[in-house]
Order: structure tokens, then C-alpha cells, then sequence
């Protein structure tokens, strides 16, 4: 029996349909990790599964608990840190994570030394009497990190758990993850639109428009993409794509561009043995290449290529965190 | 299904929130003291009885501190859950009812503490208080604290955000307060009015600590005392309901 078991879970809010009928199971002990753009229904799929919202339709069996039959039962098997802020501003780090281990049942014995070691993790030893209101942003997600893994449940939901950390602390948390995941068999449900997060993954899904499009490990999933991807700044896109579709045989696609104005900063194509196609590229091609970049593919080629759009392209992702902030700072 | 530990850890959440902030309960007696020095002395001079009158609305006073305060702890639900807090509460290993059940005794020991911080005012408004008679107290403004509390609660489980915030104050805590005989004896009345004052909960909670502190009373302590134990237990039921079916 998995952990997780999904199926045809859908959710509706009003006219929109977040999630469109997803199915999958993830087993003891994995990493599991959920690919997808703003507004994918990643958030909106934890919820129903940690028993925050019903699904409209569709079944969930958690720790081999229905998750809307069995809500309390569910509860006791699982850990969260949320996408959104979730802290009580008016008590000191160190009593939010008291609160935490007390209300998770964590031994008396135990507590002390976890808070302590959470606390070391994300740097916080010395803030920990402070009031969480006067915690700056990213104190605050870390402190937000260090009570989620302050107890050890059968599953730990990491909702964008590193969004706005820098890259020491980001690997602290890792580190810590790893071990927990070691010690304890927890099984970890990852969401995350940082394509180097979801390296980590045992398995990733990649999620789109509420739909699963694609479920498989981080290798597999990069064996999609055929060979290595190429990129090239030319002195103009459009006729460098057609000269390299007529005279090769490739697949050119436009970069989207980042700035106003123009359509696109680029090109790129997949090809095998890229390394040896440069040489051939500038003798025989007559293009005004500017830059050339060479890479193994990424999972961002593997969003591209299964969804047509690259996975942040759209710029809510701005206004998520601005949404996040603007509720913090409000009191 | 509910845990008393459960129970325990919300309420001390919610006492340890409320005794951070000494400066706080000190100016919440602020409002209790206008009302009873001020709109006390000048109305009682105005219908030629002062002294009386500031004895009359001295119960009525601890009554309106009991209303608001538990209230205004109950409504800090709706702040949990636009700063997300209340997800915490919500995906932890207690049941719905615990929370509810949690939240209404923090609620109620916070409007206690305040209400019996009012007791100093005694001996200025010239009621003396035996030991027997502030144990009493203690009792009935437990089973007010309480069912307001509940009754906050239920409130808040439906409220999303807290601009409907005013409506409470004014379709709510207002009438609940004007119509309770705080501030006036409940005599001769007019029909609609004896209708609505028999209709607030709070009259009867009223009516039993003016019976204890200074022996005035409409009703008999054990009726009164069974209308708020009825009304608050029908509040709590619906508090716990509403927690149950809160997403
Ligand atoms: N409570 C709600 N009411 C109405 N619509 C909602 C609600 N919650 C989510 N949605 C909608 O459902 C869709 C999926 O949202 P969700 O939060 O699950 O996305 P996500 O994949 O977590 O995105 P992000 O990367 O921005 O966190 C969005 O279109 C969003 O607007
Ligand atoms: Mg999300």
C-alpha cells in the first residue's frame, strides 16, 4: 500500500477548476516533488490532502486514511510548512515552536534539544527570544521551516519551502531533510517551481493547468529532452531560426524575451553531441551568432517541452509573494 | 474526541498572548471607569440619586467589560486566520472541537481577569465585598464569560476578514450591552422593549451579579442563572459545529 494514494482528484472554486482530475501514488520513504507554474493547483492539492479543503470529486487516501472520512486520523500522520505565512506574530520564535511540539505531541524529553537543533539549522539560536513580528521576511520562513520539521510525522508537506532563502540556508535545510528523511522514513510531498529544488526529488510530477502532464524520476524526465539544449544569441532570431531549420533540419524554438519590444532573446534547440555541432555550426552557418551556451538539459527543458511554455513566464510569481507580504505587514 | 491537553495548549496560547501585554489590561479598565465615574455620577445627579446609581451600574459595568472582552478574544480568531495562524491550529493532531472548546476558555479566563480586575472599584462606588461574596462572583462571570465567548466564536467562524468587524460592534455587542439593564433598572418599560430585554442573554447575567454585589434583582439568581447556563451551552454546541465544518 503507498502512502499517498490520488484518485481523480478535482477541485472547483466557483467557474475555475484548480485541480482537473489528477491520479498518483507516492510511496514510503520517497521524495516526492510537484512541478508546476503559479496557479498549477500545487497548493490547492496539499490542502485537500493535509484535510484543509474538500475535493469536489475524486479520492485521497493518506497513510491509508481517507482524508475526508478520517480528517483527524490524517492529521496525526502528517507535517507542513505552508507557501503562505503561518506564524503567531505576538509570540517569541521559541514559543511557536513550543506551541508546535507541543500540540505534535513531541516528548518532553525530546523537546528542548529539537528546538535547539531546528533553531541552529536555521540560524535563529540567537532571535529565538525575540517577537516573531519583529523577525525580518526571510527570518521569518526560516522559522516557519524549522517548526515544520520539528516533529516527525509519516508525511511532510514543503509547500515552495525555500522561496526567498539564500543558497547556505537552502542547504542547512537539505541537509536536515535528508537526514529526517534518513532517521525517520518520512516521506516528503515537495512543491516547488525552482527546477534545482526538484532535483532532489525522487520522483517529480509535473503539474500545469491542474492536470498531471508527465510523472517520473528527475533523469528519466530528462531523457525526454533528446540530447543536449543549444543556445544561441543572434543578430536576428527569426532569420537565424529559419536558415538553421532549411539548412539542418532542426528544431528551432524563439526564447521568450524578457524585456519589452522585442520577441524573443534567443534561440535554442535540442541536439546530441552538441559539443561537436559547434564546430560544424560556425564553419558552415552564416549567422551573425553573438553567444553560444551549451548545456546538459534541465527540467526546465523538460517543462518546455511537455507544456509548450516555459514555467515562469508568467510573472504571478511576483504577485504571490507580494500577497504573502502584504498580509504579514498588516496589523 | 476532545483532548484536554488539546484544550489546555490553546487556552495557554491565548493566556500567554494576553498577560504580554501588561500595558493593555491596565488601559482596558480605562473604558469600565469612564462609564461607571463619569456616565455614573452624571446621570445619577441627574435624576437626583448618585450615589445609588453608581452602586446600580456597578454590576451592570463588570457585565459590559465581561461582553466585550470576551467578544473581542473570540474575534482574534479571524486575525489568526489572516495571518495564517489558524492553518497551524487547523492541520494539528486535535480535533475541531478541541480547538473550539480551547479557544472558549481562553477567551473566558481573559474576560474573567478583566472583569475582576473591576472588583478594586469596590470600595469607590461603595459596595463592600466578602470573601463568600467574590467566590460567587467568580462563578457567574465564569458562565457569562463563557457563553459570550462561545457565542464570539460562532461569529468568528463565519467572518472571513475583519472589516465586518463593525457590523459585530454594531449589530451585535451594542444592542447586547443598551438592552442587558446595565444601566438602567428594567421597570416599566414599554412592551417592545421588555421583549428584546428578555431576549438578551445578558440581562440575566446582569441580573445575577447585581443580585450578589449589591442584592437588586428582577429575576431569581437560580433563573437567571439557568437562562445562561442554557444559552451558553446551546453557543458552545454551535461553536463546536461551526469549528467542525471550518476550511
Ligand atoms: N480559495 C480559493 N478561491 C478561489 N480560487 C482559488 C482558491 N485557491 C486557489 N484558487 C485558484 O486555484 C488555482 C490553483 O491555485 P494554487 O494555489 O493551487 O496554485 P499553485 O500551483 O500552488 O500556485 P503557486 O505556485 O502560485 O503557489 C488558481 O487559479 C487560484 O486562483
Ligand atoms: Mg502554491
Amino acid at each position: 500500500m503507498s502512502i499517498i494514494e490520488v484518485n481523480n482528484l478535482t477541485k472547483k472554486f466557483g467557474d475555475i477548476e484548480a485541480v482537473k482530475g489528477i491520479s498518483f501514488k507516492v510511496e514510503e520513504g520517497e521524495v516526492f516533488g510537484f512541478l508546476g507554474p503559479n496557479g498549477a493547483g500545487k497548493t490547492t492539492t496539499i490542502n485537500i490532502l493535509c484535510t484543509l479543503l474538500n475535493p469536489t470529486s475524486g479520492e485521497a487516501v493518506l497513510n491509508n486514511f481517507n482524508v475526508v472520512n478520517n480528517p483527524n486520523e490524517v492529521r496525526r500522520s502528517i507535517g507542513l510548512v505552508f507557501q503562505d505565512p503561518s506564524l503567531d506574530e505576538r509570540l517569541t520564535a521559541r514559543e511557536n515552536l513550543e506551541f508546535h511540539a507541543m500540540i505534535y505531541n513531541v516528548p518532553r524529553s525530546e523537546r528542548n534539544e529539537r528546538i535547539k537543533n531546528v533553531l541552529e539549522m536555521v540560524e535563529l539560536s540567537e532571535r529565538q527570544n525575540d517577537l516573531v513580528r519583529n523577525y525580518s521576511g526571510g527570518m521569518k520562513r526560516r522559522l516557519e521551516i524549522a517548526r515544520g520539521l520539528l516533529h516527525y510525522p509519516k508525511v511532510l508537506f514543503l509547500d515552495e519551502p525555500t522561496i526567498g532563502l539564500d543558497p547556505q540556508t537552502r542547504n542547512h535545510i537539505w541537509t536536515h531533510i535528508r537526514e529526517l528523511k534518513k532517521k525517520e522514513n518520512v516521506t516528503v510531498f515537495l512543491t516547488t517551481h525552482y527546477m534545482d529544488e526538484a532535483e532532489n526529488c525522487s520522483r517529480i510530477a509535473v503539474i500545469d493547468y491542474g492536470e498531471i502532464v508527465a510523472l517520473d524520476t528527475p533523469s528519466n524526465l530528462k531523457a525526454q529532452v533528446g540530447g543536449d539544449v543549444l543556445t544561441l544569441k543572434t543578430g536576428n532570431d527569426e532569420i537565424a531560426a529559419l536558415r538553421l531549420k532549411e539548412d539542418f533540419g532542426l528544431d528551432v524554438k524563439l526564447v521568450p524575451s524578457e524585456s519589452e519590444g522585442t520577441n524573443s532573446s534567443g534561440i535554442y534547440f535540442e541536439i546530441e553531441n552538441g559539443d561537436k555541432f559547434i564546430p560544424k555550426l560556425i564553419k558552415e552557418a552564416d549567422l551573425n551568432i553573438l553567444s553560444i551556451n551549451l548545456r546538459k538539459p534541465t527540467l526546465d527543458d523538460v517543462f518546455l517541452k511537455l507544456t509548450g511554455h516555459a514555467i515562469r513566464e508568467e510573472k504571478a510569481d511576483v504577485s504571490t509573494f507580494h500577497r504573502a507580504h502584504m498580509r504579514m505587514g498588516r496589523r | 474526541m476532545i483532548s484536554l491537553r488539546g484544550v489546555y495548549i490553546i487556552w495557554l496560547r491565548d493566556i500567554k498572548r494576553f498577560l504580554r501585554d501588561r500595558a493593555r489590561i491596565i488601559a482596558a479598565m480605562a473604558q469600565p471607569a469612564l462609564y461607571l465615574f463619569v456616565l455614573g455620577t452624571g446621570l445619577g445627579a441627574a435624576i437626583g440619586r448618585s450615589g445609588d446609581y453608581i452602586k446600580f451600574i456597578y454590576p451592570g459595568i463588570i457585565g459590559m467589560t465581561l461582553l466585550f472582552t470576551s467578544i473581542f478574544s473570540a474575534i482574534s480568531i479571524v486575525w489568526d486566520r489572516e495571518f495564517g495562524f489558524l492553518k497551524e491550529i487547523l492541520v494539528a493532531p486535535i480535533s475541531r472541537s478541541t480547538v473550539a472548546l480551547g479557544k472558549a476558555f481562553g477567551g473566558s479566563t481573559i474576560a474573567m481577569i478583566q472583569g475582576t480586575m473591576l472588583l478594586i472599584f469596590a470600595p469607590f462606588v461603595g459596595v463592600s465585598l466578602s470573601f463568600l461574596m467574590v467566590l460567587k462572583l467568580f462563578a457567574v462571570m465564569f458562565l457569562i464569560a463563557f457563553s459570550l465567548t462561545s457565542m464570539g466564536i460562532v461569529v468568528a467562524a463565519r467572518l472571513k476578514t475583519m472589516e465586518g468587524f463593525q457590523m459585530i460592534m454594531n449589530f451585535l455587542m451594542m444592542p447586547l450591552f443598551l438592552l442587558s439593564g446595565a444601566m438602567f433598572p428594567l421597570k416599566g418599560l414599554p412592551e417592545w422593549m421588555n421583549f428584546l430585554v428578555k431576549m438578551d442573554p445578558l440581562t440575566y447575567g446582569i441580573d445575577a451579579l447585581r443580585y450578589i454585589v449589591i442584592g437588586i434583582h428582577s429575576y431569581s439568581l437560580p433563573y437567571s442563572l439557568v437562562m445562561v447556563l442554557s444559552f451558553g451551552a446551546v453557543m458552545i454546541s454551535f461553536a463546536i459545529y461551526a469549528f467542525n465544518r471550518q476550511n
